[in-house]
């Protein structure tokens, strides 16, 4: 026979929805039961806070770090003596060489501390073995300005100070020593010295947390001390730390520069910083599998959702859905349920790094990667989950759907 | 061959559907369809009658391109079926095919007007002009009144009437009543056979699937479905519409 001629002998040729037709068919399921995204978007959000949050939080800890590392600088450089070439001498830098430092071109700062032959405790009636972890230096008087210190209570060791039993503590000292306020006496050496000032917190120099400082000049003076540095701290100009550096050992002791090392204290500071931003692996891991669960809570949900609408999938097959059109409906649904979850982990994320710093008083940094990192994962995480329910609903013969209903 | 459908330049009207032993086997012994054969051309009005199953909702499905034949050809507005793709089928049914289901199937919370819009969505024509159409479409079934309702703020009988607002906003070649006054009272039953009838004096070709031999009887052509065969075509005539309006 022959075939009946068509309308118009038009080609059959199935139209494209256009995006926001895509959005509006893939949102139909997600408008009439708005409880249930609620709930399996949950998972998801809590996976990504997660994992925002370790990142924000570690990011966050970071930046502090950093900054503080900028307010200290990073041009400070120590001289202390190395190991001797021969065992169990005691190595000494030369008594010339704070002068010597200061010469150095680009060199703006110097001070120098050395380690004394004395302890350090509350009272004379406290045992002399009973020292607390409290070293006794002497201190040149330019040592607080080279390390960018803060007295917290008291005064810094002056002119007149330094040559009488005058001490000024570090922060660590002092509280091991139980003093709070300048003015008490503590027992050093053999005699009495009256405790001037306390020092605020020194990042980078925590052995002088630790100690009692005194004066260069009372040291030599009521402490027997021979004037030869220990330590050489000095600060030069950013641009110069490098020549600087070259050039510090044979400096301070040209005879022989090889008993003599140079460190950085910042670098200690920027490896801190480093470790404080590689977040822990195990929250991460929390978070991954939570954002893993909640995946499996959107596909659950998917499926039921196919299930549930095979009366609507025949529906839209009649009014002349493609497979493909039925398939991009239920993975623009997934998509969208599990980005719903993922844009409120990322604001919750945010969030909860906002609150932690807010309290800790750090900046909050959330790091773009991460947000962006994130919800790409849901985005995946959607895609996946959905196409399984979204090729079961394509393979509905559409009689059948029509009759479940 | 059981119909007059011949080659050449005839001056027929249009043949909209054409089955030409169709046979359609499940799975076990009995065989839903047995070797149909049914030509309906444009502009015709037909029931297709039968007990549950005797086979009418297989045809159904044939003829609407749901479902293809184990056997025999299916030509749907001038495309034979068995060549088709699962994507040009439903581009078939999207241009050429219209449904009735006897339970609406309106998607509820979506105004009578969106509603109706949805039957063009895979038509490819734009937002705004399915929204045109289907107010048109809704004017057309005497609900011009009713476009912002939500089905379940309309009567059994106006949510059919929305639902074949539906079916023919595409202007399609066939439209195809799933036993449409089957979950209506009556008095709203009589009201969407009239408006089947009324459309179909505005042209389109419409066949009616029902058990009911007495609505059947009132169409101008019935075609009688028993045990998966034709056992009879019957052409009414105007008399027996008019007849049954009394």
């Amino acid at each position: 026979m022959s075939a009946p001629r068509g309308r118009g002998g038009n080609r059959l040729k199935a139209a494209r929805l256009s995006p926001r037709d895509v959005a509006h068919v893939g949102s139909s399921g997600l408008r009439s039961r708005p409880m249930r995204v609620v709930l399996s978007a949950l998972g998801i959000a809590i996976g990504i806070a997660t994992m925002i949050s370790v990142v924000g939080i570690s990011a966050s800890s970071q930046a502090q770090l950093l900054r503080e590392l900028d307010k200290l600088g990073t041009n400070l450089l120590v001289a202390s003596p190395g190991e001797s070439m021969f065992a169990g001498e005691e190595v000494k830098l030369p008594e010339e060489s704070v002068g010597m430092v200061g010469r150095i071109k680009g060199v703006q700062d110097v001070g120098a501390t050395a380690d004394l032959n004395a302890t350090v405790r509350r009272t004379e009636k406290v045992d002399e073995d009973d020292t607390g972890g409290i070293a006794v230096k002497a201190t040149t008087a330019d040592l607080l300005r080279v390390l960018r210190g803060e007295v917290g209570s008291g005064s810094w060791l002056n002119a007149a100070t330094g040559r009488y039993p005058s001490v000024v503590l570090g922060h660590v000292a002092a509280e091991r020593l139980g003093i709070t306020e300048p003015g008490r006496q503590v027992w050093l050496g053999d005699r009495y010295f009256t405790v001037v000032g306390i020092l605020d917190p020194l990042p980078l120099a925590p052995e002088i947390e630790r100690s009692a400082l005194v004066g260069w000049e009372g040291a030599k003076r009521l402490l027997d001390f021979d004037g030869h540095p220990t330590s050489v701290y000095e600060r030069s100009a950013d641009a110069a730390v490098e020549d600087v550096r070259k050039v510090m050992a044979a400096t301070v002791d040209p005879q022989n520069p090889q008993n003599v090392k140079v460190t950085d204290p910042s670098s200690a500071l920027r490896a801190k910083a480093a470790t404080e931003g590689a977040f822990s692996s195990l929250l991460l891991g929390l978070g991954g599998i939570a954002l893993l669960v909640g995946g499996v809570g959107v596909a659950n949900t998917m499926i039921i959702s196919v299930l549930e609408r095979r009366y609507e999938i025949g529906l839209r097959r009649s009014l002349g859905a493609t497979r493909g059109q039925i398939r991009i409906q239920f993975v623009t649904e997934s998509l969208m349920l599990s980005g719903l979850g993922g844009l409120a982990g990322v604001a919750l994320g945010a969030a909860a790094t906002g609150v932690y710093a807010h309290s800790g008083g750090l900046p909050w940094v959330v790091p773009l990667w991460a947000v962006g990192g994130g919800f790409g994962a849901t985005l995946a995480i959607g895609t996946v989950a959905g196409l399984y329910p979204a090729v079961r609903a394509s393979r509905l013969s559409p009689t059948l759907a029509l009759h479940a209903a | 061959m059981s119909t007059g459908t011949t080659t050449g330049p005839a001056p027929h009207p249009r043949t909209v559907v054409a089955l030409t032993g169709v046979t359609k086997e499940y799975p076990g012994p009995v065989a839903a369809l047995r070797g149909v054969d049914l030509t309906v051309e444009e502009g015709e009005l037909l029931g297709i009658v039968g007990p549950s199953g005797s086979g009418k909702s297989t045809l159904l499905h044939i003829i609407g391109t749901l479902d293809r034949p184990t056997a025999g050809s299916v030509h749907i507005a001038g495309h034979d079926v068995a060549a088709l793709s699962d994507r040009r089928l439903s581009a078939l049914r999207a241009q050429h095919v219209g449904f009735v289901f006897q339970a609406f199937h309106l998607v509820p919370g979506v105004s009578a007007r969106d509603n109706v819009a949805e039957g063009l969505l895979y038509s490819g024509l734009s937002r705004a002009v399915r929204r045109r159409r289907a107010a048109d479409a809704l004017a057309r079934v005497g609900l011009a009144d009713r476009l912002d309702h939500k089905p379940h703020q309309l009567s059994g009988g106006q949510r059919q009437r929305v639902a074949i607002a539906r079916a023919v906003v595409g202007e399609p070649a066939l439209l195809l009543a799933d036993e449409p006054t089957g979950a209506l009272d009556s008095a709203s039953g009589a009201a969407v056979m009239e408006l089947l009838r009324e459309l179909n004096r505005e042209g389109a070709t419409i066949a009616v699937i029902t058990h009911d031999t007495e609505i059947a009887a009132q169409l101008p052509r019935e075609v009688r479905i028993r045990d998966g065969q034709v056992v009879a075509d019957v052409t009414h005539g105007l008399a027996a519409t008019a007849g049954a309006e009394l």
